[in-house]
């Protein structure tokens, strides 16, 4: 196909570009400016080239954070994807059941980040949380404030409450989409129900479950405020995530060069992987 | 490969029926012979899809009953009936490649690997997709696809019937009439029964030996393609049958005379009875000549097609329009027309007087 060619619409991506500018670019090259300088206050900087990188990338507290940031997003995405998938299955796809459960299925994601990590604060007490205390009546030994274990089990549960329903509801689109012939097709070649899970839906399902697993990727690897107001990072450091170990090292020790560094070393991981990812399963795409 | 039976069919999406209109299908009766190539025929919305889903068991009828090989089917599920349906756009299994797709009927029915190879290859050399048995199923152009769709329904030896929703709906017009060739060709070779819905006549007329023509849920005529079109039962076939249609004209009954605008014609049929509430003279375009007297009309204006000239005319109850050869003088003004009297027919209430 000819298309037009017009470079003067270009002028039209001026104001998102200012935009954008104020409230990411600039920010950004702040952060750039303290990961190469030293600074004592009064807006006085010494030149530092490359030393906090190196001293993040040598550091074993960076490489503890990042590692237990990978366990953490493995684990929920091993999670949330496939009983997102599950529950779009079992969901109504007609009458009244379906607006039931999709506000149903909306509303964990409409509550506010610092809300969900005081609930499930109060919710898993061992003392007076429903929870905490229901586990330790029924004699599990449950305390999220002392036992690593306890904390890792009660923020992935927290985060699946959180989020699940995102993939859920995804995924419920993705299959609405899908042609009823094509099932018709499926019962007149006799497909059983897992073929036409793999065969039918789960193809039909690519592009969505992309967007889903690139978000949840995203979301959980920048987890901040629901760890932060459920655990505060510990016991010890044992939930302290990237995004907490940062803000630690900011704003709590005022390390600002190697914080900066660290910032700009975790977005490009996020972007790296992101772009890994998305260009392996949109690759086959292309090609057909 | 079976004997198709519908006896009865009434089908309804409504959980209660009031009237007519509630009906998606009524009344349908209908014999197929084992091997037979059948199409159904009529416009959008005249149940033709809805009554092709219940003899394939996607749908349960309200009413009436199935039966293949005069075994009653109507309560079984697709597998089971073991038949075969294309649908209006292609069905293809996009992570499949061609092989895969058209061997995953067979598979599905755990029938062995070898058998299904030659199977496959048999199927995929009858519709020239032997080259790209390896290539992915979903790179593969519309008609490709289609043609897939088409393989699926032809790889197992055994069905009693295969169904075709408005397959070449998506196809470009071009390779229209080649898949069409080559579905009449198939149906020649592997001689099993086929039902075809369309809208098309062209396709409907071309692709089968019987064409049964729907309107609003009902069926208004089964016949050969000649039948349709020499002999309509139902106004209804006549214009939706031929381009142009058939022209409808209104006429009195008295006694044995059937009388339009004024004048006394004659027609095929010989006239009994005339308690009707509406009295109608049916005649093609094809069967219309110029002549010293009959029918007075204006005539209002001629195109050429090549083959032939349409003309229009007006009389005074109706326009009328004639099909004459493309090197006759067209008179101009007024004219006078004359209807073959054996291609003339009446109808009371829309269905033909007999």
């Amino acid at each position: 196909m000819n298309k037009t060619v017009n470079q003067k619409a270009w002028f039209f991506v001026i104001p998102v570009f200012v935009l954008v500018a104020f409230n990411a670019i600039i920010p950004l090259m702040t952060v750039v400016n303290y990961a190469f300088q030293e600074t004592f206050g009064n807006n006085v900087f010494m030149w530092e080239g490359t030393r906090w990188f190196k001293q993040i990338m040598l550091s074993e507290r960076f490489h503890a954070s990042l590692g237990r940031q990978f366990l953490f997003t493995f684990i929920i995405l091993f999670i949330q994807i496939p009983l997102g998938i599950a529950i779009a299955l079992t969901m109504p796809k007609e009458g009244i059941g379906v607006p039931v459960c999709l506000v149903l299925m909306s509303m964990p994601l409409l509550i506010p980040w610092n809300v969900v990590g005081a609930m499930w604060n109060i919710f898993a007490l061992p003392d007076i949380g429903f929870l905490g205390h229901s586990l330790n009546a029924l004699g599990f030994d449950y305390n999220f404030t002392q036992q690593i274990g306890d904390a890792w089990f009660t923020t992935i549960l927290m985060d699946v409450w959180h989020w699940t329903s995102l993939v859920v509801l995804l995924s419920y689109a993705g299959l609405r989409s899908i042609q009823p012939a094509y099932y018709q097709a499926a019962e007149i070649d006799g497909a059983s129900r897992w073929a036409i899970f793999t065969k039918i839906e789960l193809p039909k399902m690519k592009k969505v479950l992309t967007i889903a697993i690139l978000l949840r990727f995203m979301d959980s690897f920048m987890i901040y405020t629901e760890p932060f107001v459920l655990t505060g990072g510990g016991p010890g450091n044992a939930t302290a995530f990237l995004s907490i170990d940062l803000v630690k090292m900011a704003l709590g020790q005022f390390d600002l060069g190697p914080a900066a560094a660290m910032s700009l070393i975790y977005f490009f991981i996020v972007l790296l992987v992101c772009w890994v990812f998305y260009t392996l399963m949109m690759r086959n795409e292309e090609k057909s | 490969m079976a004997k198709v039976t519908l006896k009865g069919l009434s089908h309804s999406y409504l959980k209660t029926q009031s009237s007519d209109a509630d009906w998606a299908i009524r009344g349908v009766d209908i014999d197929w012979n084992d091997g037979g190539a059948y199409a159904l025929l009529g416009p959008s919305g005249c149940g033709k899809t809805t009554l092709l889903n219940i003899i394939s068991g996607l749908i349960t009828p309200t009413k009436g009953d199935i039966l293949f090989d005069d075994k009653v089917i109507s309560r079984l599920n697709p597998v089971e009936r073991n038949i075969a349906q294309i649908f209006q756009f292609p069905v293809i299994y996009d992570t499949m490649t061609v092989y895969d797709n058209l061997a995953f009927p067979l598979r599905n029915r755990k029938i062995p690997e070898e058998e299904i190879k030659a199977k496959v290859h048999e199927i995929a050399e009858m519709l020239e997709l032997s080259s790209t048995l390896n290539n992915r199923a979903s790179g593969l152009t519309a008609d490709g696809k289609q043609k897939i769709s088409l393989g699926r329904g032809l790889v197992r030896s055994d069905v009693n019937a295969i169904m075709f929703d408005e397959p070449l709906t998506v196809i470009d017009p071009h390779l229209k009439w080649i898949l069409r060739s080559k579905l009449k060709e198939l149906h020649q070779k592997i001689n099993r029964t086929m039902i075809y819905v369309t809208h098309d006549q062209t396709e409907a007329l071309t692709f089968a030996d019987q064409v049964v023509v729907m309107h609003e849920g009902q069926i208004v005529q089964t016949g050969t393609p000649v039948d349709l079109f020499e002999k309509p039962k139902h106004t209804f076939v006549g214009y939706f049958i031929g381009s142009p249609g058939m022209n409808v004209l209104p006429c009195q009954i008295k006694g044995n005379d059937v009388i339009v605008n004024g004048k006394k014609i004659e027609t095929h049929q010989q006239i009994k009875k005339s308690n009707f509430n509406k009295t109608e003279v049916g005649v093609r375009p094809e069967f219309i000549s110029f002549s010293n007297e009959g029918i007075p009309v204006k005539v209002l204006s001629v195109s050429n097609t090549g083959r032939h000239k349409i003309v229009d005319t007006e009389s005074e109850t109706g326009k009328i329009k004639i099909i004459a050869k493309s090197n006759e003088d067209i008179p101009s003004g007024s004219a006078f027309l004359k209807f073959k009297k054996e291609y003339t027919y009446t109808y009371g209430d829309s269905w033909i007087i007999e």
